[in-house]
């Protein structure tokens, strides 16, 4: 039991035990303010997609933080998650009533799904390095909104109906579209909860933090900080970039379908380039491979344009504004060293304040 | 002491912006019927948001000075998509929408359509044409009506107008593959022109990453020899189309949707190379009946430069819903569902007038029914094509 106790507060891992904390503690304040005072409808609309985007971008941060390689195809992830997911759940809808078994079995195959393609992609995407690697996933993206654009799916009595390109499904009577080409999946019945989106968020945490504690996280970050070094004494560089690849592809992937979920229409042109990008800043402003600081980080960027709404005309103008101030002022070294001084002083006279309590 | 006074202050200020207010239960009795809109404000259609904000401003003050029914718009910005329509949804649902003109664009509107019509709110849109804002495959949305036509009405309106008045014999088609609006115009433009024997020479497809170029579509139409080129698409894809059309000497009839208006009053663009282009719209700003004449003056006095459809469908929506309302005796107590059921019953009965169209009726399904009409640009400005 002491064992335990030291391992989730000693020095190593407390950055871990603080992640948990934060998440644990921010639904349960969440889930008490809106059984008790109430949320506006608001807030409670941007609970799950920012529960989405976190754990998109705690993925990310497995690929770009801890592996150390650019990739700006994370969007592609998400969209293949997303449409697997709604057209498993789709599909599952007659058999299955249970809304939120129906979810899970969405998320795990949407994981399952974009992890085969991140699969495949990373065959090709790691043999390249840096600023090529970014620009294959960044076409990888392209490619992946371009196919799902003419796709067109639908399914009536007879079963599945497919045609590519342009629309030449004919349904019969009581049929419906599950895919229709640009204009994406219409009429999905929503399924996802906050709940399903807090889970979500820990399990993602615990999959990432065991990877990056473990012997594969001091393998992959050893690839990252020195190639040669880390081949000279046999890791197998592209073996271990692929693992990390992958599994952020499957949990981009899974958040990807409960993002689907969440909406009753979703439009392949959503996961653009810009969803990338997005994601990208996200992360970069959290801090490559910290996880803490990319939850924050989400929550702020994701939440602050919806609370600017009563700026009205200037809401974007001011959002811009404040990325650019935020960005400026995290990075600034006189002003952190500022701030880990001040962390330090705080610590120090609580740590008086102890030692005086156990005399 | 103090720092925790901080944080406690700091998590108090949290609480009451994330609280709904609706609690208090001490607000003043309500004197006005509270309208909720969401459009494009900022983002590349931000045109149209900004078309219809102002025409359904003009009609508000116009309607407020009767000294009748009060009413009051909360416009909310949705950048054209559906997500973030959903988020001004429910801010909109916050502030206490009592009625609704729903969304400006289609693609925004789809997402939201299902919205309305489990919370059972009364919407009707003033220019998101998709059928999707009004009807799913498998369910009509009760709640939800359109002012504007809807995609496939243009669609086979303007193959129509092409047939009937000889404008040519070979037609070729540019539109944008991943715009909802955009593809089901094409679509059913294809469809009849296959029925009433207009020959198709050529189709090109672009999408937001290549909607810049238009050199490859614009060849391949030249090429087939295509005298009229149908652009179901946005003004500003649109814009580049006359722009680049003309660089490489190519001068066929340019045919256009409601969604190449707004092209007059586009930034920086040169308004000569939208001479000839023949547009299918409700509204032609030169009509000389009393209505139109009495919105374009009022509405140059108000903002400067002539309104374009979209504002046209937003100042008829303001009226239309005030015709309802006041028909059905709504008070300004009623909640957002006893009223969706009047206005439904309003709707789907009444006739309206307005500077879209006379004599305009709805379906039960709530698309629009009223004729449509071509414009032509000549000298900078629409004249009836008629």
């Amino acid at each position: 039991m002491e064992k335990m106790f030291k391992k989730i507060f000693d020095k190593k891992h407390i950055s871990r035990t603080v992640s948990y904390l934060i998440v644990i503690v921010g639904y349960i304040i969440i889930q008490l303010m809106m059984n008790t005072v109430g949320i506006k409808n608001l807030f409670k609309s941007l609970l799950v997609p920012t529960c989405c985007y976190i754990v998109a971008a705690l993925s990310l941060n497995l690929v770009v933080g801890v592996s150390g390689e650019l990739s700006l195809g994370h969007s592609g992830f998400m969209s293949v998650g997303a449409f697997a997911g709604i057209l498993v759940s789709g599909l599952l809808e007659p058999y299955l009533a249970m809304g939120w078994l129906r979810l899970l079995i969405a998320m795990l195959v949407g994981g399952v799904i974009a992890g085969i393609v991140g699969l495949l992609i990373s065959i090709p995407v790691l043999k390249l390095q840096g600023d090529y690697l970014a620009i294959v996933t960044l076409a990888f993206c392209q490619i992946i909104k371009s196919l799902l654009n003419n796709i067109y799916l639908g399914v009536d009595n007879n079963g599945l109906h497919f045609s590519f390109v342009q629309n030449k499904v004919v349904l019969s009577n009581g049929g419906r579209m599950l895919l229709s080409g640009p204009m994406g999946a219409t009429a999905t019945t929503r399924l996802a909860t906050f709940t399903a989106g807090f889970l979500l968020i820990l399990f993602a945490l615990l999959i990432i933090y065991n990877l990056t504690y473990s012997r594969f996280g001091r393998t992959i970050m050893a690839a990252r900080d020195n190639r040669i070094a880390a081949e000279s004494v046999g890791i197998h560089i592209r073996n271990t970039k692929m693992l990390a690849f992958v599994i952020s592809a499957i949990l981009a992937g899974m958040s990807g379908a409960l993002f689907g979920l969440n909406y009753s229409t979703l439009q392949p042109a959503k996961f653009d380039f810009n969803l990338s990008i997005l994601i990208l800043v996200y992360v970069v402003l959290g801090g490559l491979g910290n996880m803490t600081g990319t939850i924050f980080a989400t929550i702020i960027l994701y939440v602050l344009p919806e609370l600017l709404r009563g700026l009205q005309d200037y809401r974007m103008l001011i959002y811009s504004m404040i990325l650019i101030l935020i960005m400026l002022v995290t990075n600034n070294q006189s002003l952190k060293e500022k701030v880990e001084a001040l962390i330090l002083k705080i610590k120090t006279r609580f740590l008086k304040k102890g030692s005086v309590a156990n005399d | 002491m103090k720092k925790i006074v901080k944080m406690l202050l700091v998590a108090l200020l949290v609480i009451t912006a994330l609280t709904g207010c609706n609690n208090g239960g001490k607000e003043d009795e309500p004197k006005t019927i509270k309208i909720g809109l969401s459009g494009p404000l900022t983002g590349g259609a931000a045109i149209y948001g900004q078309a219809v904000k102002n025409g359904a401003m003009l009609a508000l003050a116009e309607v407020n000075a009767k000294g009748g029914l009060q009413l009051e718009i909360n416009m909310q910005d949705d950048e054209a998509d559906s997500t973030k329509a959903d988020t001004a949804y429910d801010e909109l649902l916050d502030w206490g929408m009592q009625v609704s003109m729903f969304t400006v664009t289609s693609g925004a509107g789809t997402g939201v359509a299902p919205r309305y019509d489990e919370d059972h709110i009364f919407a009707l849109t003033p220019s998101g044409s998709a059928t999707t804002l009004v009807y799913s495959d498998t369910k009509v949305y009760e709640t939800t009506f359109q002012m504007c036509f809807s995609d496939p009405n243009q669609g086979v309106g303007s193959a129509d107008y092409i047939k009937e008045h000889n404008l040519g014999t070979k037609v070729a088609i540019i539109y944008k593959s991943d715009c909802v609006y955009s593809t089901g115009i094409a679509q059913k433009f294809v469809a009849r022109a296959g029925e009433i024997g207009l020959e198709i020479v050529f189709q090109g497809a672009f999408d937001d990453s290549s909607a810049t170029d238009f050199t490859t579509q614009l060849q391949g139409a030249k090429a087939a020899g295509a005298d009229v080129l149908f652009l179901p698409i946005y003004y500003e894809p649109a814009s580049s189309i006359l722009k680049q059309a003309s660089d490489m000497g190519y001068a066929p009839i340019f045919f256009g949707v409601d969604g190449m208006d707004g092209i007059l009053t586009m930034k920086g663009f040169d308004t000569s190379l939208a001479e000839g282009v023949y547009l299918l719209t409700p509204f032609a700003a030169d009509a000389t009946d009393d209505l139109t004449v009495h919105f374009v003056t009022e509405y140059q006095k108000a903002y400067g430069e002539i309104p374009n459809q979209f504002a046209a469908d937003a100042y008829d929506v303001v009226y239309a819903l005030y015709q309802a309302l006041t028909a059905g005796n709504v008070t300004y107590d009623m909640n957002a569902q006893t009223i969706a059921d009047i206005m439904i019953a309003q709707f789907t009965t009444m006739t309206f007038d307005g500077v879209t169209g006379t004599s305009v009726t709805w379906a039960a399904n709530g698309e629009v029914s009223k004729a449509p009409k071509a414009v032509v640009i000549k000298n900078g400005v629409y004249v009836n094509a008629e």
